[in-house]
């Protein structure tokens, strides 16, 4: 026989056979078939025996291209099952993405929280040290030091929870103020101050926009040469930095005890940007601190000398700066501590 | 204080055609805050008009009434039960806008009604002006009323009112005069004088009375008599002022006592001088002494409360309300007049325990000694002219104050200082006369005399104050302060735990620190004592709490009743109690957790070893890694599980305790926790430091041990550490299991160790040799089997 009909005949009955092969798993038994102990080509290759010598080298050749050609067109078949089989189970791999993600529990700070250590880290980059201070003052921290003798009206605004017993004498803070004349007495070397801080604070009262506990935060710069101008300057820049700077700032002559003179601070409604809406009854400007120089009295009584040293100070409402950053109408929803009230507060504020 | 321009255009000459917005803005600036600024009535179209036909409406309380306003007659319907013919009336027309709305033509009952016959209530004008008759129907002008005249300026009601918020400093601007002085500082006009004319008879007061002050919280007191008054209604212009400044007219003496009180600011009691005898007495109450006050309520008086009496009894308390024997009435014939100081903490004392009324309020904010005479004088004046009063010549005195002007240093330098701007010499100069302050030039300063009125002026400050407020403190120009370069600093580790404990999924809660008296044991079997507040706002909130864990479980309830079952919450908060005569605060963390915390799908529920599992990351985190252990405690609350709480123990000392609750406290899983930050924090955190990644391979095993439901897994621990030694380098417990195979009273617990050697390639030979040990070492401690690999 011709070898090359026999050549062409092995191709031939490879190709059937590999047409009939539909797994990767039925592709061995063709290549035994073929390349096998015994298989076609082999069996081809044992008859080099019967080969004369003279054409050994030609039957040699020959047998090299059928095994060559066989194998090349086996794998290329290996090749296109494995392609099919793997792009098959990809296919049965495929899950719907639109399912959720998987969830990991998120747990929130709360606004007061929030906005505390915003207020926080702006006095911070100004050099504020934050102090504590306590919850329970003595009256003598909370009102005489601060130029509020007993008596005094301005004790008036502020019903305040007073200790029982021996204590009678001590009270639940009513303002951070409070922090004033303890700062300035710990502060021994009766150097310069400059502190902020916040905390909660307790008056008798209690409605929609009162709790009789809240939080705030005063603001303290003692040293030789602060000013008024000092002061509004300050808040300028404290208002811009949390409200937006497009914030303006403006000081309302008013009266606080232990300042003197002394300001109730407005900054440009944040919600109508100044025009006029519900929120600041159509003035234009929402009241959001109280301010003032600190009062001479009350420098002499934290035994700082008032001929050599200045002071001014400021204060306002934690809980109304959550309010109004997060719209929240009624600061009862604030101490309520709902979860669906907390977790609100999951995420990123905006910068 | 309501203050009324037209009573107010009686001292100062203001422009005409400034709005009442415009003056209450003004005062603003100056540091003067209203309420409210506009008519004091707030009704537009109100006409006078008379009732020609009045028939009724079968079946209904309604009348079909037929009214002249002048140029026409209309058709009204009309319901109030005092409506007649003949009858003058208030007829808001259509298109009238009343504070209950607008007028609107309506049809009623199929008849047409064009416009309203108004009583005062729908007016705007409080209840308390109201008469018996006025309550209950429409309001009936005077016969003698022309018709078609506008309606508010015949009631004489057509004023304007600005409703200050005044600061508590100034009381001097309780009065028309202050405001006139502050008006006239800002629009730069003279304050008018008031007439104090009078004519007085040839009989001295002195001759037939006296008075003995025999207390020292009256530093001030004088008295007059007038003699022969008539008791009527006040004119028109006194009773429209009262109203406007939200007084209620009674007759023309007491009218005339409170009037010169809105004017002078200095409160007034008349006498019935018959009734009183011939001696007035200042003095303190006596203890269980008694007095009826002219509101008709019987009063125990004590020491603090300063009394005016007679010979025989107290009569009046003296700044706050009169006696009834001695009270003014419609038979009255002659008065004794008192103006007087008395000490302002002792009437804010005693008005507090009766009543805050106009009067006690001025003596409380403090009065003009200068004004007292002042008003005495204008009592007189008006007694005279509106009720015919003769008055009486000379005047009782007694004086124990200094009631000169007060003079004050004032320099240039200063007013820079403080306000961090310059103000030229001349506008600080113009400024303190606008306010009617005298003013000395020194070189580099003023010395400036500040009349009585201005009590709250003491200080130089005060006169920056005052500088400053009127030059406009807005026009301040902000500028950051030139200060040192300091670092400044805040509580990170307080931070670092709300937002550790944030990032492991609990929401941080905010609760109230005052709790109830029954809640303040709860969760906590520590021995202290509470401390309780001592007029509490109410019985909920009388003790500040000691711990979180009461106020937490609220948080639970409250959300649990509002659907929320799936809570995880934690709050850092301080706590107080008593120790040793003294109070205590300390810092806690409290942490609650039920329902689902593991929230993939399936969701699952938290337990003990969730909360447990944070409770160590937290510690961990601070720094405190190996420092601590959970201890079965029997001094832990009953209100816990007793076999699932722990307490939390830090280097041997406890720190907090964690646990489920009792289920006879709550039937549902909730598992707290409360931590002692002053106490856990009192102990320095480790370093963070590197510790080198091991050169050599580690091998590890794994092995179970079956042992009794009883034994603790820490105990376990405990043998396979000291028998594993150098080479063991960790131990994890990887399965708890319970079921088949194991016996219902056991568990099976696997533990996989890691050994390492530092130094060199570990064989597995001298693994096994400690690994079997371990296994021989446990099995005999526990006495159990280790579980078929």
């Amino acid at each position: 026989m011709e070898k090359s009909m026999e050549r062409e005949n092995i191709i031939k009955k490879l190709e059937s056979e590999l047409n009939g092969v539909e797994k990767l798993s039925d592709l061995a038994n063709v290549k035994a078939m073929f390349l096998g102990r015994e298989g076609i080509v082999t069996k081809l290759s044992s008859k080099m025996k019967e080969i004369p010598n003279e054409e050994k080298r030609e039957y040699g050749k020959f047998l090299n291209e059928i095994k060559n050609e066989v194998e090349e067109k086996i794998n290329f078949k290996f090749q296109e099952l494995s392609d099919k089989e793997l792009k098959e189970k990809l296919i049965k791999d495929a899950i719907d993405i639109t399912l959720p993600g998987r969830k990991i529990k998120k747990g929130s700070l709360h606004p007061l929280t929030r906005i505390t250590e915003e207020f926080e880290d702006l006095f911070v980059s100004m050099g504020y040290t934050v102090y504590s201070g306590v919850e329970v003052e003595s009256d003598e921290n909370c009102f005489q030091k601060l130029n509020i003798p007993k008596g005094h009206p301005a004790r008036d605004a502020q019903d305040t929870f007073y200790l029982k017993d021996e204590f009678e004498n001590f009270l639940l803070r009513s303002q951070t103020s409070t922090a004033q004349a303890r700062a300035m007495e710990e502060n021994t070397d009766k150097g310069p101050i400059r502190i902020i801080c916040p905390g909660k604070v307790y008056r008798r009262d209690e409605d929609a926009t009162h709790s009789h506990q809240f939080m705030q935060i005063e603001g303290l710069v003692i040293d030789h040469d602060v000013s008024m101008a000092d002061l509004k300057g300050t808040l300028e820049l404290f208002c811009k930095k949390i409200l937006g700077e497009k914030t303006k700032v403006r000081f309302r002559p008013s009266f606080f005890p232990f300042t003197e003179p002394s300001v109730e601070v407005d900054v440009t409604c944040f919600k109508c940007g100044g025009r006029g809406c519900n929120l600041c009854k159509d003035t234009g400007w929402i009241e959001v601190l109280g301010a003032g120089m600190v009062h001479p009295n009350v420098l002499e009584m934290g035994g700082y000398d008032s001929k050599k040293y200045q002071g001014f100070a400021f204060g306002t409402g934690i809980d109304r700066f959550a309010m109004f950053k997060y719209a929240i109408p009624d600061i009862r929803t604030i101490y309520a501590n709902d979860i669906r009230f907390l977790s609100q507060f999951d995420r990123k504020d905006v910068d | 204080m309501l203050l009324s321009r037209k009573f107010v255009k009686d001292y100062i000459e203001l422009d005409d055609k400034l709005t009442i917005e415009e003056i209450a803005n003004s005062m603003t600036n100056v540091g003067n805050e209203y309420d409210y600024a506009g008519p004091l009535i707030n009704a537009t179209n109100l006409i006078t008009g008379e009732v020609l036909e009045c028939d009724d409406i079968p079946d209904t309380h309604l009348h079909k009434c037929v009214v002249n306003v002048g140029n026409e007659k209309l058709d009204i319907i009309c319901g109030a039960p005092n409506v007649r013919i003949g009858l003058k009336v208030i007829v808001a027309l259509p298109g009238a806008k009343l504070p209950g709305g607008e007028i609107k033509k309506s049809v009623i009952k199929g008849y047409t009604s064009n416009g309203m016959l108004c009583s005062l209530a729908e007016l705007g004008l409080d209840n308390k002006f109201l008469t018996e008759k006025d309550k209950n129907g429409i309001h009936e002008l005077p016969n003698e009323t022309e018709i078609g005249r506008d309606a508010i300026k015949t009631l004489g009601l057509d004023d304007e009112v600005i409703d200050f918020e005044l600061t508590s400093n100034r009381g001097d601007l309780l009065s028309i005069m202050g405001m006139a002085y502050e008006l006239g500082a800002i629009y730069k006009k003279k304050v008018k004088d008031i007439d104090l004319s009078f004519k007085e008879n040839t009989e001295n007061i002195k001759d037939s009375f006296k008075v003995e002050v025999k207390t020292d919280k009256c530093s001030l007191f004088l008295a007059k008599k007038a003699i022969n008054v008539e008791i009527k209604d006040s004119p028109e212009f006194i009773k429209s002022r009262l109203i406007a400044s939200g007084i209620r007219p009674i007759n023309n003496v007491v009218d005339i006592s409170n009037y010169v009180m809105l004017e002078t600011g200095q409160p007034l009691h008349f006498y019935d001088a018959d009734s009183l005898g011939d001696t007035l007495i200042v003095r303190q109450g006596n203890k269980e002494e008694t007095l009826t006050t002219l509101d008709g309520a019987s009063r125990i008086l004590d020491n603090s409360d300063i009394v005016i009496a007679n010979k025989n009894e107290a009569i009046g308390l003296a700044g706050v309300m009169g006696g009834i024997s001695t009270e003014v009435e419609s038979n009255t014939k002659n008065i004794i007049i008192e103006s007087a100081i008395f000490d302002s903490v002792s009437i804010r004392k005693t008005s507090k325990k009766i009543l805050r009324s106009e009067a006690s309020n001025r003596f409380e904010k403090g009065l003009d000694p200068k004004r007292t005479y002042v008003a005495i004088k204008r009592s007189c004046n008006l007694l005279e002219k509106y009720a015919n009063a003769t008055i009486i010549s000379g005047i009782i005195e007694y004086k124990q104050m200094d009631i000169n002007d007060k003079k004050i240093n004032l320099r240039f330098d200063k007013i820079s200082k403080v306000l961090g701007i310059e103000i030229e010499r001349n506008m600080v100069i113009s400024i303190l006369n606008d306010l009617g302050f005298s003013v000395a030039e020194n070189k580099d300063s003023v010395d400036v005399v500040v009349p009585t009125r201005r009590g709250d002026i003491t200080i130089e400050e005060d006169l920056i104050e005052e500088v400053g407020r009127m030059y406009g403190m807005d026009n301040i120009v902000g500028k950051l302060p030139e200060l040192n370069v300091v670092v400044g600093e805040y509580d990170k580790t307080k931070r670092a735990i709300k937002h550790k404990l944030a990032d492991l999924g609990l929401n941080e809660i905010v609760s109230y620190t005052l709790i109830s008296q029954e809640n303040i044991n709860k969760f906590t079997k520590d021995k202290f004592e509470s401390i309780m507040l001592n007029d509490p706002m109410s019985e909920d909130r009388n003790t500040l709490r000691y711990s979180l864990l009461p106020s937490l479980v609220d948080s639970y309830k409250y959300n649990l009743a509002h659907g929320n079952k799936n809570v995880s919450i934690f709050e850092v908060g301080a706590c107080f109690y008593k120790d040793d005569d003294e109070y205590k605060e300390e810092l806690k963390l409290g942490i609650l957790l039920s329902g689902e915390y593991y929230v993939d799908i399936p969701a699952r529920n938290a337990d003990f070893y969730t909360l447990k599992g944070i409770v160590e990351e937290l510690l961990d985190y601070l720094g405190y890694v190996n420092r601590y252990n959970f201890v079965v405690d029997n001094n832990i609350s009953n209100e816990f599980h007793p076999h699932q709480s722990a307490s939390i123990i830090l280097q041997g000392k406890n720190i907090g305790v964690l646990g489920k609750i009792h289920p006879s406290v709550l039937k549902h899983d909730v598992y707290l926790c409360e931590i002692n930050l002053d106490k856990l924090l009192g102990n320095s955190p480790s370093r963070m430091t590197y510790k080198e990644i091991p050169k050599y391979p580690c091998i590890s095993k794994d092995v179970a041990f079956i042992v009794k439901n009883n034994i603790l897994a820490s105990d376990i621990t405990r043998i396979i550490k000291k028998t594993g030694g150098k080479l063991l380098n960790n131990i994890s417990i990887f399965d708890i299991y319970t079921g088949e195979n194991i016996e219902s009273d056991e568990k099976s617990i696997a533990f996989n160790l890691e050994f390492i050697d530092p130094n060199k390639t570990l064989t597995m030979d001298e693994v096994m040799i400690v690994f079997d040990k371990i296994i021989e070492d446990v099995c005999k401690t526990f006495n159990c089997k280790v579980r078929d690999k």
